[in-house]
């Protein structure tokens, strides 16, 4: 025993000598959690780890001697599942950030176990303002979006245009609950009434109740705060109940690629909604897109997937630059220094309570003639830019900013 | 107008009728469970996957064959109810001498596995699938507008329904088939083929499942998980019913429906779960379920 384990720190005395001495174990270890089966599963999924591959392979990162892998997990949108997961890679895989994780209920789960355990948190699939609010934390960096920058762009956009009543169809969950927030405090700084919500079990199949529900209260708009599923099957049952004919309008208030895609486009024609990314908005964005489709089952990147991408980008400049992946919260204070540039999401800046900061776009949904090919989904609407896109930094109350 | 417990009647009448189109699915899903648990004893957990290839067989059959909704709704149970036999004949045949677990399993096991490769190979965002154009729009009935797609849906499952239970409690060919599931071996005493009756029971009962599966394709999405949602809301719903009872599979069907649609009007956040509260209750009164016939 007392030779092998002499033979055993030898061998690690040998193995750690070269530069990357100070990586743990001598690799970064990126670990992929999101929702791999379930209804959240084409949006963030395989995709992601397909995504968090190519930033690794883009970065370079084998030309300057450094060692990275990459791992994916399934946390079924449930947040004990989720917790475990993050405890095995951190205490047994020596997993070193942990990327994507939708579902806030989940995040917000994983951010506190990040935190005590000093790794790093990059969150690109949860939306919940909270992460950079009062959950902020020195080790997460929220990455793709928000309900807070969801709201004011969508929000903003069908107030001014009318919308001034509002009725929330919201999905009973963190994530759904912050998005109804965020949206009803937009709506109502513009001068404009929440009239009524309902909070809808998650996931559900039947929509029709609550869209009756939503009917009778005679809102101009009825604010979709769900995702993924939910939101499909609440706007195709919306159709199908006559809502929109009669004077109503929805808003999707989270609306990804696939979900247009799984509705079609004669019931989603004509929908709004703030998104991050969109493939299909110039031509690095475009031959990323055609790349990560071939090896995502033909499916096209979301937003989602194009956030992985950025923050893995990011994430692996810093450490290279740091030379050192041990201190989570020292990696996260490198990368909020740092300003950001990829190729996906342009320059941008991390601020301090962990948010990172780029412009949104509010998109429509093409009519059926406009379309030129199976993804040709969008057009874009406005832009808005990246110093109001997202909450000010004094409104979220995160601890971390002074003040 | 009026308000009952200050909601407005007007609403309450639509969420009722609401609550009777989806206890719709629940009894022609729930019926199918009967059928086969009253005759095999097997538990189908592979139904919610059946009713899923239900609906991605109409969407095949759509996109690849150009056959519209009504050739979908005869073709996709006779397919589903195909692959049926062939799983009774292959798997399920030998199961029946050991105890329910093994069916349970072995069906549950299958269901993954079914489900798992339509996420492999369609994703997990669904399909589009378009309500047919004879029965779009609805009718305002004053206090809701009914699609009339939805009220195709209620009428068409009821006739389903007590078709089937007119051939199970009526005919002859359910008399025989009820004889087979208490004495087998009386029955084939006779000259009547009983492993054949129930292996096409088997096909029949999913058959089911895929009829409804082809009614639910323009409603819902056509997802891989989209049985695996409602498949644990039927069996409370057969375990209410009593195991293996055909009427009670249908009553419980359109009434938790309906007590379903009720609470999404006064506690939405429990419309999940009040089913399973109305199970536990039950078990805990009657054992054998409403209308099962007690042990």
């Amino acid at each position: 025993m007392k030779r092998l384990l002499g033979f055993a720190a030898i061998a690690a005395a040998i193995g750690c000598a070269p530069a990357h001495a100070q990586f743990t174990d001598g690799i970064i270890k990126i670990g992929v959690m999101n929702d791999m089966s379930g209804l959240y599963a084409d949006l963030t999924g395989p995709g992601s780890v397909v995504a968090a591959q190519m930033a690794v392979e883009d970065s370079g990162a084998a030309a300057k001697g450094l060692k990275v892998e990459v791992v994916g997990a399934d946390h079924q949108n449930k947040p004990d599942i989720g917790s475990n997961v993050v405890r095995q890679w951190i205490d047994r895989d020596k997993v070193d950030v942990i990327v994507d994780v939708p579902t806030s209920s989940v995040a917000l789960a994983v951010t506190e176990i990040v935190k005590e355990k000093n790794k790093v948190f990059l969150v690109s699939g949860a939306a919940a303002s909270d992460l950079t609010g009062a959950k902020c934390s020195p080790n997460t960096i929220h990455w793709t979006y928000d309900t807070w920058a969801l709201a004011n762009g969508t929000g903003n956009a069908i107030v001014k245009t009318g919308g001034d009543t509002w009725f929330f169809l919201t999905a009973d969950y963190a994530f759904g609950h912050a998005l109804e927030r965020d949206t009803a405090a937009v709506v109502e700084k513009n001068g404009g009434k929440v009239l009524g919500k309902v909070r809808h079990p998650f996931p559900g199949t039947d929509f029709s109740s609550f869209l009756l529900q939503a009917q009778t209260s005679k809102a101009k708009i009825i604010g979709l705060a769900n995702a993924g599923g939910d939101t499909i099957n609440s706007i195709k049952q919306a159709a199908e109940f006559g809502i929109t004919k009669g004077g109503q309008n929805l808003a999707g208030l989270l609306v990804f690629i696939s979900d247009v895609k799984a509705l079609g486009l004669p019931i989603a024609q004509g929908l709004i909604f703030t998104e991050a990314w969109y493939w299909d908005m110039n031509d690095t964005n475009r031959a990323f897109a055609k790349k990560f489709a071939e090896r995502n089952k033909g499916i096209y990147p979301s937003m989602i997937h194009a956030g992985v991408y950025s923050a893995v980008t990011h994430y692996l400049k810093a450490v290279s630059d740091l030379k050192s992946d041990g201190d989570g919260k020292a990696v996260v204070a490198k990368m909020k220094a740092m300003p950001t540039d990829d190729k996906l999401m342009g320059k941008g800046t991390v601020r301090a309570d962990g948010r990172k900061i780029h412009p949104m776009y509010l998109f429509e949904v093409k009519k059926p003639q406009e379309s030129k090919g199976p993804w040709d989904l969008y057009k874009l609407r406005a832009t808005i830019p990246a110093d109001q896109a997202f909450r000010p930094i004094g409104e979220g109350k995160c601890p971390l900013v002074g003040g | 107008m009026f308000e009952i417990f200050g909601i407005p009647s007007q609403a309450l009448f639509g969420q009722l009728l609401i609550g009777l189109i989806n206890g719709s699915f629940y009894a022609l899903l729930s019926l199918g469970l009967a059928v086969i648990f009253g005759m095999l004893n097997i538990i189908n957990f592979t139904h919610g996957a059946q009713y899923m290839l239900g609906a991605f067989c109409a969407y095949f059959v759509l996109t690849y064959a150009g056959l519209n909704y009504w050739f979908a709704l005869v073709i996709a149970p006779i397919v589903v109810g195909a692959t049926g036999v062939v799983i009774e004949r292959v798997f399920l045949q030998w199961l029946y001498k050991l105890d329910h677990l093994y069916g349970l399993l072995l069906t549950f096991g299958l269901a993954l596995v079914i489900e798992g490769v339509f996420r492999n190979y369609f994703g997990s965002s669904g399909l589009p699938y378009r309500v047919p154009d004879a029965l779009q729009g609805g009718q305002n009935l004053g206090f809701m507008f009914l699609p009339n797609y939805r009220a195709w849906v209620v009428a068409f499952s009821l006739v389903v329904c007590l078709a089937t239970w007119y051939l199970i409690e009526r005919t002859r060919l359910g008399a025989y088939l009820r004889a087979a599931t208490e004495n087998p071996t009386l029955v084939r005493a006779f000259g009547i083929n009983v492993p054949r009756m129930i292996t096409l029971t088997y096909g029949f009962g999913v058959g089911l499942a895929a009829l409804a599966g082809v009614m639910a394709a323009p409603i819902y999405n056509v997802s891989p998980q989209m049985g695996a949602d409602l498949i644990i809301i039927v069996f409370a719903v057969v375990v209410i019913g009593g195991m293996g009872s055909i009427m009670g599979a249908i009553v419980t069907g359109f009434g938790l429906g309906v007590i379903e649609g009720l609470t999404k009007v006064f506690f939405p956040e429990a419309s999940n779960t009040v089913i399973f509260v109305i199970m536990a209750i039950v078990l805990l009164i009657r054992p054998a379920g409403l209308f099962g016939r007690g042990t």
